[in-house]
């Protein structure tokens, strides 16, 4: 086939080159337009992204209690914090922590602490959500996986996991409830 | 070859150093890059190609449907519905897998019409098209049990009345059926396993796909003359020549696929299918699929329960022994005048055939399913073998270069060898 790569009409590019990624091209970008949908197939569906929002009735929880509700197949912490652990939140100076943050730019109203339920090292879900559950040394949660431990803010403050607890959208709806998602 | 690196001339050094320890570029480019193939193709030649994209394509659709498809009779329709309607492009992969589906057969039963029509299936390529058969009876088991998957009235109606043409059998027959079904009719359990077989025979396809290549790579390609090429002059390299004629035919293919699934996806199944199974109420006319209808006519023609069975799979069956049924040896049916006309009428009795399957069971339909099955049957067992010995071919050509070029000299190298008997 070197005779027919050689015809060159203007002397330029051979035109069996010109052709060669012409349609090599174009199959690209048809390869492309048909990964995309199987693709696109995996994420998240219609159904799922519906699920997406999550409604916590917060009247029933006393100060000092804690409750888990599920959002998107995850766990939330919905915390009453009692006033000696908002106290101590806030106490904290900044350079103390690993990765700063106040206190109040985690919450959006007292004494409501919601945070995800995840720990932010390997995934594993914290322990402190139940009275007779160890809450590790700065009274938050401890997680027993790898021995990460948060503090009354859910923020990091010893162990591997390099973040605070995740804070979700959220918002509330009326004085005693907030809408997850 | 002794054992030690392969002497590989694969100019690029990465692919030169793995061809060297593992041959597959070498064996890759002789196979299908300078493999010597007969030049005189039709469009005909690309329906093996085809296949082997469908068959693609059906694997990638089929798993990525797999991952939101629910194999319970409690939830299988609702997560059919749900692909349909939640899933991103879920409505595209479900009717691009159930569209390919019919893709699939109509592209197989045209490159087995092809194989009849020029005579594929002599010597030596006799093996070929028994893998062939074989290939063909695995994809409609895969297509039968496929079809059972979205749970609704047809899947389960139809689930139920090919299973019980097992129970035609005598003696073992009520086991087999209980056996396919894991319970006493069609269930969940029936549905379960349904599910897992129409997963794994797809891959079994594969696997006799390859051989079926292998097989082809020995004898080579037969061609529309039907006569073996007899030097270089009567073939060509696969690549460019026929890379280039199967990518026309591929675009050609995919117009005619996208054209089914974006305008008229449902065209080819059945409404019923979209109600949900009621193991209570038969739909009033089941019928199969569209692929298998010819063979579901066979069935119907025949007034006896064992009887009927026993035609539908040998009507596929006799396919196996086409090579010693047909004994002339002459393979392409352009130099064979009578068993042409008789072939053509075959096909025609097929396709009347599919056309009866889709109609209720009931006159004329059944009249004329029996003249068609009679014939169909009689091409095979009478037609062909009769043929055999009294047809007078029409005379063959030289070779495939002087039939497609015209006249001119043979070269010296070719004239030297006999004239092919054939
Ligand atoms: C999954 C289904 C199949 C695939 C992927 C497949 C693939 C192929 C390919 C790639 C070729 C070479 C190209 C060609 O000659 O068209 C071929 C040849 C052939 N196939 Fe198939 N095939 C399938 C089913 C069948 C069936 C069901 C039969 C017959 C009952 C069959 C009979 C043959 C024969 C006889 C040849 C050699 C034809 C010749 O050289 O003239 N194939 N097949
Ligand atoms: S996952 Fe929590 S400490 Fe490792």
């Amino acid at each position: 086939m070197a005779d027919s790569g050689e015809a060159t009409a203007s002397g330029g590019t051979p035109r069996r080159d010109f052709l060669n990624l012409v349609t090599a091209s174009f199959a690209a970008v048809g390869v492309g337009a048909i990964a995309w949908p199987f693709i696109n197939s995996m994420q998240p569906a219609r159904d799922v992204l519906a699920l997406a929002s999550t409604d916590v009735d917060l009247a029933p929880i006393a100060v000092g209690q804690a409750v888990t509700v599920m959002w998107r197949g995850k766990p939330i912490f919905v915390r009453s914090r009692t006033a000696q652990e908002i106290e101590a939140a806030r106490a904290v100076p900044l350079n103390d922590l690993k990765d700063p943050q106040t206190d109040q730019a985690r919450i959006q109203r007292d004494p409501w602490l919601v945070v995800i339920g995840i720990c932010t090292h390997l995934g594993c879900v914290p322990l402190g959500q139940k009275p007779t559950d160890p809450r590790g040394p700065y009274g938050g949660w401890f997680c027993p996986c790898h021995g990460s431990a948060y503090d009354t803010s859910g923020r990091i403050r010893q162990g591997p996991a390099p973040l605070n607890l995740a804070v979700p959208p959220y918002a509330f709806t009326s004085d005693t409830k907030i809408r997850i998602g | 070859m002794a054992s030690g690196l392969h002497n590989s001339d694969i100019p690029n050094p990465v692919l030169r150093w793995i061809d060297q320890r593992m041959p597959i570029f070498t064996m890759m480019q002789k196979e299908y890059g300078s493999f010597p193939t007969p030049r005189n193709f039709n469009y005909f030649w690309n329906f093996g190609a085809l296949a082997m994209v469908n068959l693609m394509i059906m694997i990638a659709t089929g798993i990525f449907l797999a991952m939101h498809y629910t194999p319970h009779s409690s939830m299988a329709f609702d997560s059919v519905e749900r692909i349909m309607r939640d899933v991103n492009f879920g409505w595209l992969l479900r009717y691009v897998h159930a569209n390919g589906a019919s893709m699939f057969f109509i592209v197989v039963y045209i490159h087995i019409w092809r194989g009849m029509y020029y005579g594929s299936y002599k010597a030596p390529r006799e093996l070929l098209w028994m893998l062939g058969v074989v290939i063909f009876l695995l994809m409609m088991a895969t297509a039968f049990m496929g079809y059972v998957l979205p749970w609704g009235q047809m899947s389960f109606w139809g689930a139920t009345v090919i299973t019980n043409l097992f129970s035609a059998f005598p003696l073992v027959g009520e086991w087999i059926v209980t056996l396919l079904w894991g319970g006493f009719s069609v269930d969940n359990a029936t549905l379960n396993r349904f599910f897992s077989l129409h997963y794994l025979l797809p891959f079994v396809i594969v696997g006799v796909v390859f051989l079926h290549i292998v097989a082809l790579h020995i004898t080579g390609s037969n061609n529309p003359l039907g006569i073996e090429p007899k030097g270089p002059q009567d073939t060509l390299p696969f690549h460019p020549y026929y890379t280039a004629k199967d990518s026309f035919g591929l675009v050609i293919y995919f117009i005619v696929f996208a054209g089914l699934v974006f305008f008229a996806p449902n065209y080819l199944g059945h409404p019923d299918n979209y109600i949900p199974a009621d193991p209570l109420v038969t739909p009033a006319h089941i019928v199969p699929e569209w692929y298998f209808l010819p063979f579901y006519a066979i069935l119907r023609a025949v007034p006896d329960k064992l009887g009927g069975v026993l035609m539908m799979f040998g009507s596929i069956l006799v396919w196996f022994v086409l090579p010693w049924l047909d004994r002339s040896p002459v393979r392409s049916m352009r130099f064979r005048p009578i068993a042409r006309i008789c072939f053509l009428l075959w096909t025609v009795s097929f396709l009347v055939l599919l056309w009866c399957g889709g109609k209720p069971a009931e006159e004329p339909y059944v009249t004329i399913s029996r003249f068609a099955a009679a014939y169909y049957f009689a091409y095979f067992l009478v037609i062909l073998p009769l043929l055999s010995r009294i047809e007078k071919p029409l005379p063959l050509p030289e070779s495939i270069s002087r039939a497609v070029l015209g006249g001119g000299p043979l070269p010296a190298g070719a004239a030297a060898k006999p004239m092919e008997k054939a």
